[in-house]
Parts: C-alpha cells; sequence; structure tokens
C-alpha cells in the first residue's frame, strides 16, 4: 500500500474522481453532498452566520487531535461564537504532491465524526493538487442559523456581567508546541466542537453578551477585544483561571505565559453577573465544560478600557494584546 | 511574607532605587503586577541583562548580511527575530526570502545542520553566562558529530563587568537584584567584590513573586551595606556551577564588548577560542552602534531614565513598531512598561 497524492489526482479526470469517491464521499457521504452538484443548494433561515477558515498546522496530526478535527471545530465554534445553531460546512482540500494517501484518509475520517459530533453536515467541497512534500492546507466555510432574538457581539458587554471561561487554557498551543519539539509530556490538545455546551447555554434563556473562542493570541488578546469593542473595564484573577499542572509547568519551562496560549475548544463568555451561577452550572454538566469557571467581571465604562488582572500575590498586572508571535523568551 | 507586603506597601522611609538587573526579573516583576505592591519611595529600574537589548546594531547587521546569502541559514531564539538592525530586522529579511529559523534550544541546530549538508547553519548566540554552556556544549556535540556546516555569530556577554560599570556611571542605585540564573553558573561570589567597593547590597533571587519581593524587603534594609545575600538557596550557591564555568572556559575567553547604549566595557564578552575559530561566523569587531534618532534606550538601560521618559515611547516605538530593543524583547525595560503607560 502507502499510496501517495501525485498531480493526476489534481487533473479533474478519472484519478480525481476516484479519490473523491474513495475517500471525501465516502466519508462526508449525505444527501446534499451525494448529489455531487455545481453547488449545494440547501434550505435557510431569515439570519444566517457564515464564517470561513484555513488550516496550516503541523504536525497533521497531534496528541488530540489533528488538522482534519481541527478544520471542523475552529469553524464551528465560529459560528457558534456568534449565536448561531451551525448547519454546513464546505472543505476545501489543497494537497501536496507526495501525501500519504492513508494519512489523507485517517484526516477526512476524523472531519466527519467531529462534523457529526458538532451537528453539521459538510455539503460541498473541492481538490487541489500542487507541487510540495506530502502536506496538506484545509479550508473550511461555515454557514450557521441565527436563531430570532439572538444578540450576541463583543460590543455587548455590561458593567456587572461575569466572565466565565470554559476550561484550561493552553492546552493546544501546548500540545502542539510540545509535539513539534519532541518533548514528552501527557498535554493534549482541547480541540473539541462547543455545540452542546453552547446550544446548552443559549436555550437556558442567560443573559449572554458576548461569546469568543481563545484561539491564537489567547486569552489576553480576546479580552482585550471585548473591552475595546464594548468600552468597558475587565477585571480578572490571577487565582481562578484554569490551568492544568502539566500546561502551567511546560509554559513555565519555555517562559510562555498562558494568558496568551491558544486553544481550540474554549470559549470566554460574558454574561449577565446574576445569571452567572447558572450559566456556569449548565456549561460544567456539558462535555468539555468541567474546568469552566467564572475569572473575572466587567467594572463600569467611567475607567479606561484594559484588562486588569488581580495577580495571586495580590499586586495588580495590565494585561496588553498579543504582540507579534508570542515568541519564547531567552533565558 | 505578610509582614514583608506590609512593609513595602507602607514603606515611607528614605526613597531607595533598585535595579533588576536581569531581564527575566522584569517580565516576572511585570507578571507579577509586583510595581503596585510598593509604596512610593520604593523605585525599580531595569537593568542591561536582557540579551537581546544589549546586543549592538552592528551585529544585527552582520547576522542579516549573513542571512540574504542564500547558502546559509540563520537559526535563532525568538526574540531576536524583531530587533532593529541599523536599517531593517531579520523579520523584515526573512520576508526577503531569508531562511530564519527559530528554535527553542542551540541544541535543535544538530540535527538541522545533520539533515541538510547543503547549507551551513549559524545560529544567533546571543546571551549571559546562562546561555554561554549551551554554545559550548554545541560546539562539543558538533565536533564529535563530525558536523562542519555549523558556526556561531557570538553576542556573548558576562554580567559582573557591567554590573561595576552601571555602579561607576549611574549614581542613583541604592541595591541590586541580582540576576538569579548567572549567579546559578557564576556563584552570587561573583558580585561581592562590586558590593564591598560601592558600597551597595545584591541580594540573588528567583522568579516567583514571594522571592522577589523578599529580595527587595531585604534590599531596603540592608541599604548601604556592601554585601551580597541570596534568597536562592536552592538554586544558587556561592560557588556556582563549577562544570559549566569549566565548559565556558574551555570553548570561549574573555575580551572587550560594545553594549547597546553603553560603548566599550573591558573584559565583558566571551569569543570562541582560536582553536574552535573554524565555528565563528566572524563575531569579532561588531561594536558599531547606530540607535534610532531619538532613542533614550542607553538612559534606560543605565537606569538613568524611566521608559516613559524617553520621547518616542509610546508614540514612534510600541510593542507593535519597536525603534530600541527594549521595546522588542519580552523581557525589555520599556515593553514591560508599556502597561504603566496607561495610567500616567
Amino acid at each position: 500500500m502507502n499510496e501517495k497524492i501525485t498531480m493526476a489526482h489534481g487533473s479533474g479526470g478519472l484519478t480525481t474522481g476516484k479519490l473523491i469517491g474513495d475517500i471525501f464521499a465516502r466519508y462526508f457521504n449525505n444527501e446534499i453532498l451525494n448529489r455531487m452538484e455545481d453547488s449545494a443548494v440547501v434550505p435557510g433561515s431569515a439570519r444566517i452566520a457564515v464564517t470561513t477558515d484555513s488550516f496550516v498546522v503541523k504536525p497533521l496530526e497531534f496528541p488530540g487531535g489533528n488538522i482534519g478535527s481541527l478544520a471542523v471545530c475552529g469553524t464551528v465554534n465560529d459560528l457558534l461564537m456568534s449565536g448561531s445553531v451551525p448547519k454546513y460546512l464546505t472543505a476545501g482540500f489543497i494537497l501536496e504532491e507526495g501525501l500519504d494517501i492513508a494519512l489523507l484518509e485517517r484526516l477526512v475520517s476524523s472531519m466527519q465524526k467531529t462534523a457529526e459530533e458538532a451537528g453539521v453536515k459538510i455539503i460541498t467541497g473541492d481538490t487541489k493538487v500542487v507541487e510540495g512534500s506530502g502536506g496538506l492546507i484545509i479550508n473550511t466555510a461555515g454557514v450557521g442559523f441565527v436563531p430570532e432574538g439572538v444578540q450576541v457581539s463583543p460590543a455587548g458587554l455590561c458593567e456587572g456581567d461575569s466572565i466565565i471561561l470554559t476550561g484550561n487554557l493552553g492546552d493546544h498551543h501546548a500540545a502542539i508546541l510540545g509535539s513539534r519539539m519532541g518533548i514528552e509530556n501527557d498535554i493534549v490538545s482541547d480541540a473539541a466542537p462547543l455545540t452542546e455546551m453552547i446550544g446548552a447555554l443559549m436555550k437556558s434563556g442567560c443573559r449572554v453578551h458576548a461569546m469568543r473562542d481563545v484561539t491564537r493570541g489567547g486569552l489576553g488578546t480576546v479580552l482585550n477585544e471585548f473591552a475595546g469593542a464594548s468600552g468597558v473595564r475587565i477585571e480578572l484573577e490571577e487565582d481562578k483561571l484554569p490551568v492544568s499542572a502539566a500546561v502551567r509547568s511546560f509554559a513555565g519551562i519555555l517562559g510562555l505565559d498562558p494568558i496568551y496560549m491558544g486553544n481550540e475548544g474554549k470559549a470566554v463568555i460574558s454574561v449577565g453577573g446574576e445569571d452567572a451561577q447558572e450559566a456556569l452550572h449548565i456549561i460544567q454538566k456539558c462535555r468539555y465544560g468541567e474546568r469552566a469557571a467564572v475569572i473575572g467581571r466587567v467594572c463600569g465604562k467611567d475607567e479606561a478600557a484594559e484588562v486588569i488582572l488581580k495577580t495571586a500575590i495580590g499586586g495588580r498586572r495590565i494585561i496588553k494584546q498579543m504582540y507579534g508571535e508570542g515568541l519564547p523568551r531567552i533565558c | 511574607m505578610p509582614d514583608i507586603i506590609s512593609f513595602l506597601k507602607n514603606y515611607d522611609g528614605d526613597p531607595v532605587t533598585i535595579m533588576e538587573v536581569c531581564g527575566s526579573h522584569t517580565a516576572a516583576i511585570e507578571k507579577n503586577g509586583i510595581r503596585s505592591m510598593l509604596g512610593e519611595n520604593v523605585n525599580l529600574i531595569s537593568g542591561p541583562g536582557c540579551p537581546v537589548c544589549v546586543t549592538v546594531t552592528e551585529y544585527i547587521d552582520r547576522l542579516i548580511e549573513l542571512s540574504l546569502d542564500e547558502k546559509n541559514v540563520i537559526v535563532t531564539f525568538g526574540d531576536l527575530i524583531r530587533v532593529p538592525g541599523s536599517s531593517q530586522s531579520l523579520y523584515e529579511a526573512k520576508a526577503l526570502g531569508a531562511d530564519v529559523r527559530m528554535v527553542y534550544s542551540p541544541l535543535d541546530t544538530l540535527k538541522l545542520a545533520a539533515e541538510d549538508g547543503g547549507h551551513d547553519y549559524i545560529f544567533a548566540a546571543v546571551g549571559f553566562e546562562t546561555t554561554a554552556p549551551v554554545y559550548a556544549v554545541l560546539i562539543k556535540n558538533a565536533i564529535e558529530a563530525g558536523i562542519n556546516n555549523l558556526r556561531l555569530l557570538t553576542s556573548l556577554k558576562t554580567m559582573p563587568p557591567v554590573v561595576e560599570w552601571v555602579c561607576e556611571n549611574s549614581g542613583v542605585i541604592d541595591g541590586f537584584l541580582a540576576p538569579g540564573h548567572v549567579c546559578a553558573v557564576t556563584g552570587y561570589g561573583s558580585f561581592e567584590g562590586i558590593a564591598e567597593r560601592y558600597g551597595l547590597p545584591f541580594v540573588a533571587a528567583g522568579f516567583d513573586g514571594p522571592q522577589i519581593l523578599t529580595a527587595l524587603y531585604a534590599l531596603i534594609k540592608m541599604k548601604g551595606r556592601g554585601v551580597v545575600k541570596n534568597v536562592y538557596t536552592n538554586v544558587v550557591t556561592r560557588e556556582g556551577n563549577i562544570e559549566a564555568q569549566r565548559a565556558i572556559s574551555e570553548v570561549f575567553e574573555r575580551g572587550d564588548a560594545s553594549w547597546r547604549g553603553m560603548g566599550r566595557i573591558p573584559g565583558s564578552a566571551l569569543y570562541l577560542r582560536e582553536e574552535f575559530s573554524s565555528f565563528d561566523a566572524g563575531s569579532a569587531g561588531l561594536n558599531e552602534d547606530r540607535e534610532n534618532k531619538g532613542c533614550h534606550c542607553a538612559r534606560i538601560l543605565t537606569g538613568k531614565e524611566k521608559s516613559s521618559d524617553c520621547p518616542l515611547f509610546g508614540t514612534a516605538c510600541t510593542p507593535l513598531s519597536p525603534k530600541g530593543a527594549c521595546m522588542v524583547s519580552q523581557e525589555g525595560a520599556c515593553f514591560n512598561s508599556v502597561g504603566e503607560k496607561l495610567h500616567l
């Protein structure tokens, strides 16, 4: 076996057809995709959310996930953060010559499994082959339906809101770095679709004002965006931030700060203060939400729009946006 | 600890100015919000212990020149990539096609070089006594493995000479938070002579909040006394790590170094010894330091000014568009002062 992708797989001819039939259509199998039309025609909704994201992560497989599961989680979570119910995904594959077909099959199978968990269908796609060294890039676009009356926006934070983080910081970032650097550890990526959790929260009637998934740039960057968009000050407590012991020590060794490390299955949510305990309870009961915590609160608009961390030893630190690439320190 | 916290918060004695020499301390002080825990009369200033911040522009220029040669691959720690040279940074060179790789350990370079005989791998070896032993091991391993496409462009510096230079030239400092990692290698004894000569206290400390607070408390209490104390007792000894010291002296010899903003300081550099010169990518004579016009890096690194005294700070010079090295590095005095500026 050990078949590889060749330029012929991108020719548009029989070899392409076979690849689509053997892998993409076989796993993504659903009545809309199976029509194999130039575009998928689907029923809609009065308000739709649309998003797209491209996935270029290396290595292609890592502890806790792979580029395929990530390509679904990333787009699904982006749809959820606007308060929509994710419905459909598209998938564009840019395959590099030399890609192991068995690996491609594993990734596609993982995408389908994640899509099922997330409650979305992959309804159209595209395949191209380029010269290269056996890698691949996946683009997914997503469509979600926004229920009437739902209004969730980074500009929606209100004085008195509680800030909820749905779980431990930094797991995905640490898993990828550890994998790239060949550092042995037990850290696994937290890549996960948050459909169940966010769905339950939105249905509960809790006043959800803003949501964002904590990806590149980390919590610090997301909260600065919230503070800036809403013109409020956010106060956090370091003691309340959930970070696993393994990630904490991994970050310590590399000089990284979990506040700026990326996740792929965590959201930060601003909820009306009175609803905070109920919202927390709902999130903690859902899959991927066991470690959720209230990490801070939103203060008034009369103060500077910034993010302040009350440190564990009792100091106060301004959390800035992340600059550059979050590069590790030297010593 | 509550007593120490309360002492520092309520301190209203004579004003004290304490320099934290090490960039990791600067970052830890910011991360723990320690400035907010000190009374108004306790003033912390950041010293020349951020390796990136004290590297002269000619070194960066030379690195960029090497990077634009197709046969070379530059290997570096992250921070250095964004430091501006006299006209551009390695980041900009990368966009022009330079092959620049970021690693977490210099030893990763061995594998890169071994797997790609067609290129010369040049490690941007900046740092202090803390990283020098790793470079020594890198050279020895390269020799053992027969790897001959690996070289270092060194800008390696030693701490005690620059601390003495600061004592001689600054005149405002009442005590030093001594660099914990450097002391682990050199031993805290390496600062005893300076402490005595200038009648200033030193405390070697680690990098967690309580330890830094304890060291600051001790420094205030010891004001005016030329003694060295150690609160980083599980890591630092008076003699230091003899094996690491030996590794350094086997591979490197002392020479003069130019420091960004401070000029030439005798005996403050480590250069590869003659017998290892085939591993040197041309490190000697990189002295020229063309600071950005208006940049006050020099006065900030020596504690004569705070970041906010620099006219470029927070306006022309920001973390997104740094003009001086102190704004580039996550250990730099200016980068870590950005938050404070908001309260001015």
